[in-house]
């Protein structure tokens, strides 16, 4: 179970690329791709396995003027789905 | 059409030619007659030409693919372009220097194929003594640091041993495993009576995997692939035609899906002829398929017809004699009854030869 306590880095299998034809980052793994939007772009380059999701959920919420607890919710619904799909994983 | 799809991914089928000799094997039957292979600077073009088409994966395949000695010139390339690099292979021929240079270059994915875990079993589906030297390759891919996909094919032999399947896959380490049911075509259709599991035996397949995925959700992805002559629903083929893939055959064909070429009266052009982004827009093999206006009824007027768009055309052809017909695996197609009939003969069990994949094709 991930927490906002934990620190989070792409699965070895996944790669984020910018896409020049949408503007928008996508998460490429094998025979799959997601294409991200703004604030999920956001989250997943912050993802290095460096700093735990609070501090990357202080950092958007500064960045995009929200209140903290209603960033929090969205990045930990989105970061819970991406480790259920094995694309994120905590560091231990 | 308005506006031509965008493709995402390009399949880089590299070589027709293969160690291994599997009874389900996807590439043609006369494949033999495809053996005038590209040169490395016809595929680097390739590569550029369909990133700039829009294409973000590269799934190197075959045959198989580690037989081309040009294959860390094509590595190179298509990370220098950042496509997602996959390498599907069944590992035979491999030294652990070049799979080590492989990581140097950025490949991004390793799948290896495995046909059962059971050396004997394998080797038998396989035609060939590979099994043993497959485990080692895939601890030599984790040792290395890659994110490993093992994949097996299922049919009726081999679908009874899903958990041992399983289990292996979590003792190499697995990041994927894919549990693909056979897809009728090619030898597999060939092949067809030896191979075709019954529901019962699929289900109890599927249960297995369901818990397995379950139990491993974050740590392996398990993917279960349906056949499709049990869905009564037709798979949405190559996520429709010409609308997501290219593949390129070894001789150079740029195709829809990699038995396209095995459908009569289409015209399929080569890399070496057209720029492929010539032949993605505007060549007919590419437009044949293209959207809903070939679209026969019940497909035309059917709900689903923008999610499966119409099934698998080449299956169509195989079991019809006729591409342009809906997929017989629909329970909507008038053609549905000979799916049926293949179905009631799976469940007396009937053992069929086996035919192995070689040059001379099904009768060889």
């Amino acid at each position: 179970m991930i927490s906002v306590e934990s620190k989070l880095r792409l699965a070895s299998k996944a790669r984020l690329r910018f896409d020049k034809k949408s503007s928008r980052y996508m998460l490429l793994y094998p025979e799959r791709g997601l294409v991200l939007n703004g604030t999920a772009a956001d989250v997943l380059q912050r993802c290095t396995g460096e700093r735990t999701v609070q501090s990357i959920v202080e950092e958007l919420a500064t960045r995009y003027g929200h209140e903290v607890p209603a960033v929090e919710k969205e990045v930990m619904d989105f970061l819970r789905t991406m480790a259920d799909r094995g694309l994120v994983q905590s560091v231990a | 059409m308005s506006e031509s799809p965008r493709p995402y991914t390009l399949v880089a089928e590299l070589t027709y030619r293969c160690p291994l000799r599997c009874v389900y094997c996807s590439n043609p039957l006369d494949y033999a007659r495809h053996d005038r292979e590209l040169d490395t600077a016809t595929w680097l073009r390739v590569l550029r030409e369909s990133e700039d088409l829009g294409v973000v994966q590269c799934n190197f395949t075959g045959g198989e693919p580690l037989v081309r000695d040009d294959l860390e010139a094509l590595i190179e390339e298509a990370r220098r372009l950042d496509l997602y690099t996959n390498l599907i292979t069944s590992g035979i021929p491999l030294r652990r220097e070049r799979l080590a240079r492989f990581r140097e270059l950025g490949l991004d994915n390793i799948q290896i194929s495995v046909q059962d875990t059971m050396q004997e079993a394998s080797d038998r589906l396989a035609g060939h003594r590979s099994f043993d030297r497959k485990l080692v390759i895939a601890a030599w891919v984790k040792e290395l640091g890659f994110p490993l996909t093992l994949n097996t094919v299922l049919h009726r032999e081999n679908l009874d041993r899903v958990d041992e399947v399983v289990a292996l896959a979590e003792r190499l380490g697995a990041d994927r495993l894919e549990l693909a049911n056979t897809q009728y075509l090619g030898w597999a259709l060939t092949n067809r009576t030896a191979l075709l599991p019954s529901r019962e035996q699929l289900d109890r397949a599927r249960a297995a995997a369901a818990a397995a995925r379950a139990r491993l959700r974050g740590r392996m992805e398990v993917l279960f692939v349906t056949p499709d002559y049990y869905t009564d629903l037709p798979k949405a083929c190559m996520d429709g035609w010409g609308r997501r893939f290219i593949v390129v055959s070894p001789d150079g064909l740029a195709l829809p899906c990699h038995a396209a070429h095995t459908l009569p009266g289409l015209t399929f052009d080569s890399v070496m002829e057209r720029p492929l982004g010539e032949i993605w827009r505007d060549s007919p093999g590419f437009q044949a398929f293209r959207g809903e206006s070939w679209m026969p009824e019940p497909c035309r007027s059917c709900d689903r017809r923008a999610l499966d768009f119409g099934g698998c055309r080449c299956q169509a052809f195989h079991l019809t004699g006729h591409a342009e017909v809906t997929d017989p695996v629909c329970r909507l197609s008038p053609d549905h009854g000979l799916i049926q009939e293949v179905r009631t003969e799976a469940e007396r069990q009937i053992h069929g030869t086996l035919v192995y994949r070689n040059a001379r094709g099904a009768s060889g």
